[in-house]
């Protein structure tokens, strides 16, 4: 299976490490990855912002960019969506309807890809700290990933998985919402920042780096102890230390 | 930007910072939602409940000449008055001179967010008529002269003292945070206003088309009393309020009970469906009921928002919103709070002048999936947006920067360009220390974030490197 790298275009820009650690846990399952170069944006921000003309273009463009793909991985809920759920409706009045329909059910959020389509839980990880997992509202009320990255969560070697408090409430990123209405976002993401700081964890991570972007700004203008971390972040990391230490204690308990 | 639009920006701003006012909403709030939770599983299964609530109330909607008329027909039969109000305007002129040709010199309300929708209190006073609500929550909100704070609970906002001191320097007769003590207040009070007042008006929570009655839910028995005591009767309702059966209350009734507050079933439970009838002991000598329109009708006419008419006015959209729990009910400054609110405002009362509503949302989705009769509520922001940009003003600036950012975004090239200049400023920004100046090229950003690090080299770049060009 040949997957196609679907990079949103804040993370090609502003978190580059994002890609590069999906593309080294894909890899890692011996999936065969590739990035086409010529995609840009999949059109949510002017989607979210009312200016549906000025999406269309750009929605036509990736379906176009992407259209003999055979399995789209992106490593965001939210971007996921914009093309799985809303292209439809954006292109309700589109020639390419009925391509936005085929391409959104060949494009899948990264830790659903995992769960759903590799059907993997363990990608032989390691990362000995105690996270906690944020519900980024795309991902979870969207697409209704819940148990699937917590269920590669814990099975990454060492890790601690910790539940804070609301973990469903949303971070209060929501796009341009957080500079339009930085009053309201900054109190919903101090919320979220402090309920990671109370449960204990030492990371927050998430399927969105969009909403990780926003927390983890909000995190170190805290001065918090707190750090963010995407999810492939995570998963990526197979430090052999930590894999040593690990097996001695699976040993420990066999025993 | 509209008046509207600076205001809520204001108390926004306002709220959004005031710690206290935040907790005592959380707490309240969460107490909301725990209950409602374990109300859920009462259900042999919530979600089929929504879904047959959702087809009822379709089914009443896409009839609702029909049983609107059913519905009147029932009522006329038993001797009431049905009234059909285009607008607040009409609605309001309605009551006032039916208060003022029967020398009615004194109102109690039972709650009524319609009421509240078309001013009628303050129509009432115009002319000279006393209105007093008898909900404890509207009669609290009501001495302090405040707008309704939530639509299922309009003093959510106050706390135990805050109510004592309100009771002490109102009601003089009290002087305590005892809860009983006040609450016994309040009914000395009350009891007062239901044996003096000559009209008592009323919402409905449901118009029952088959039994020609309204169905009236209270946790307090005060709309018992405000239907029995005074001499007439006057129930205000929305359209759209219409539902096909007496048995579909069966669900209805539960449901609402579920989703506004966690319990089982509401306290009191009430049909109505005429005045006092020949053979009866008490009742009311006239029972009216006024069918408010008020941009109903234009909604139902919109294919795509229709089911915003479905609401039964619960309140957990506004529970579950965490908008809604950071600035509070009255920021909003709309008779309905909240997300329903948000859509639902642009519609009544013009999208120019509420359009902000539609963006004051992080589109979280959790309002779409705890309401019991599943309103696409957040998706239809987004389409109150799209019509915004449409038909209403936004900024120059922002219809300008749509069209650089899809000029940009239909070229990979200029994508990377672009890109590679925003790092660039950022980074510069960065090494001046610009953050929080007006130079700022991350602008509102920087209020609460820490400054990303823009990275010299973006994805592509970086894959480029590694993969030989790919």
């Amino acid at each position: 299976m040949k997957i196609s790298l679907f990079i949103p275009c804040f993370v090609d820009q502003l978190m580059p490490e994002v890609g590069l650690d999906t593309v080294r846990v894909l890899r890692r399952l011996g999936y065969e990855v590739e990035f086409p170069r010529d995609q840009t944006c999949c059109g949510q921000p002017a989607f979210n912002s009312g200016y549906w003309d000025d999406a269309r273009p750009v929605a036509e463009r990736f379906l176009q960019v992407f259209s003999s793909a055979e399995v789209i991985v992106c490593p965001s809920g939210s971007c996921t969506t914009m093309v799985r759920n809303f292209y439809p409706r954006l292109l309700a009045d589109s020639p390419m309807k009925e391509k936005a329909v085929e391409v959104g059910r060949r494009v899948f959020e990264f830790s659903e890809f995992l769960s759903r389509v590799a059907k993997t839980a363990d990608v032989g990880a390691a990362f000995p700290h105690r996270v906690t997992y944020h519900d980024a509202c795309h991902a979870l009320r969207e697409l209704r990933l819940k148990q699937e990255p917590r269920e590669l969560l814990r099975h990454v070697r060492g890790l601690e998985l910790v539940e804070m408090q609301y973990s469903e409430e949303c971070c209060g990123f929501g796009g341009t919402f957080a500079t339009k209405f930085a009053m309201i976002s900054g109190a919903m993401g101090n919320s979220k920042a402090g309920n990671a700081e109370v449960s204990g964890a030492e990371y927050i991570t998430s399927t969105d780096p969009s909403c990780l972007l926003h927390i983890d700004g909000i995190l170190r203008r805290r001065n918090s102890k707190v750090r963010a971390i995407y999810l492939a972040g995570i998963l990526a990391q197979t430090s052999s230390a930590a894999e040593r230490r690990a097996g001695a204690a699976a040993t420990e308990t066999a025993r | 930007m509209s008046t509207a639009s600076r205001e809520f920006l204001r108390r926004a701003a306002e709220k959004s910072a005031d710690l206290t006012h935040r907790e005592t909403l959380r707490r309240v709030v969460d107490n909301c939602n725990t209950s409602m939770e374990s109300g859920r599983t009462r259900f042999a299964d919530w979600e089929a409940a929504r879904q047959r609530c959702h087809e009822i109330k379709w089914e009443a909607l896409n009839n609702l000449d029909r049983y609107l008329l059913e519905f009147e027909q029932r009522v006329k039969e038993r001797g009431g008055i049905v009234f059909w109000a285009e607008n607040s305007a009409e609605a309001c002129r309605y009551v006032t001179d039916l208060a003022t040709s029967r020398s009615v010199h004194k109102v109690v309300k039972s709650k009524s967010m319609v009421a509240e929708e078309i001013h009628l209190g303050p129509a009432l006073e115009k002319v000279g008529i006393e209105d007093i609500e008898t909900d404890l929550g509207e009669f609290i909100v009501q001495l302090r002269n405040e707008p309704p704070y939530h639509i299922v609970a309009p003093a959510m906002h106050l706390t135990r003292k805050d109510i004592a001191a309100l009771f002490k320097e109102k009601l003089g007769d009290v002087d305590t945070d005892d809860p009983q003590e006040l609450v016994a207040a309040a009914r000395r009070a009350l009891r007062r206003a239901f044996f003096s007042a000559e009209m008592g008006i009323t919402g409905a929570n449901f118009l029952v088309a088959d039994a020609g009655m309204i169905a009236l839910t209270t946790n307090e028995g005060n709309d018992r009393l405000c239907t029995s005591i005074p001499r007439i009767h006057v129930a205000i309702a929305g359209i759209e309020k219409v539902i096909p059966r007496l048995q579909d209350l069966a669900l209805f009734w539960p449901v609402l009970a579920t989703a506004g507050t966690g319990q089982p079933i509401t306290c009191y439970n009430t049909l109505i469906g005429g005045p006092r009838q020949e053979n009866e002991l008490d009742g009311p000598e006239e029972f009216h009921v006024v069918l408010l329109d008020n941009g109903r009708s234009e909604l139902l006419a919109d294919a795509e928002q229709r089911d915003v008419l479905h609401c039964i006015r619960c309140g957990a959209c506004l529970n579950a919103c965490p908008v809604f729990r950071t600035v509070g009910g009255h920021t909003y400054g709309t008779t309905y709070q909240g997300p329903i609110g948000s859509v639902l405002t642009p519609h009544l009362r013009g999208l120019n002048e509420f359009q902000h509503l539609s963006y004051a949302s992080s589109l979280c989705g959790a309002c779409t999936d705890v309401c019991p009769v599943k309103i696409d509520l957040h998706h239809h922001l987004l389409e109150n947006r799209r019509d915004a940009v449409r038909s209403a003003d936004r900024p120059f600036t922002e219809r300008v920067g749509f069209q650089i950012w899809r000029w940009t975004m239909q070229s990979a090239r200029r994508f990377e360009l672009l890109g590679w200049l925003a790092r660039a400023a950022m980074r510069v920004a960065h090494g001046m220390r610009l953050e929080g100046t007006p130079l700022d090229p991350l602008g509102p950003w920087s209020k609460n974030h820490a400054s990303p690090v823009g990275p010299k080299k973006s994805f592509r770049a970086l894959w480029g490197r590694a993969n030989g060009g790919n």
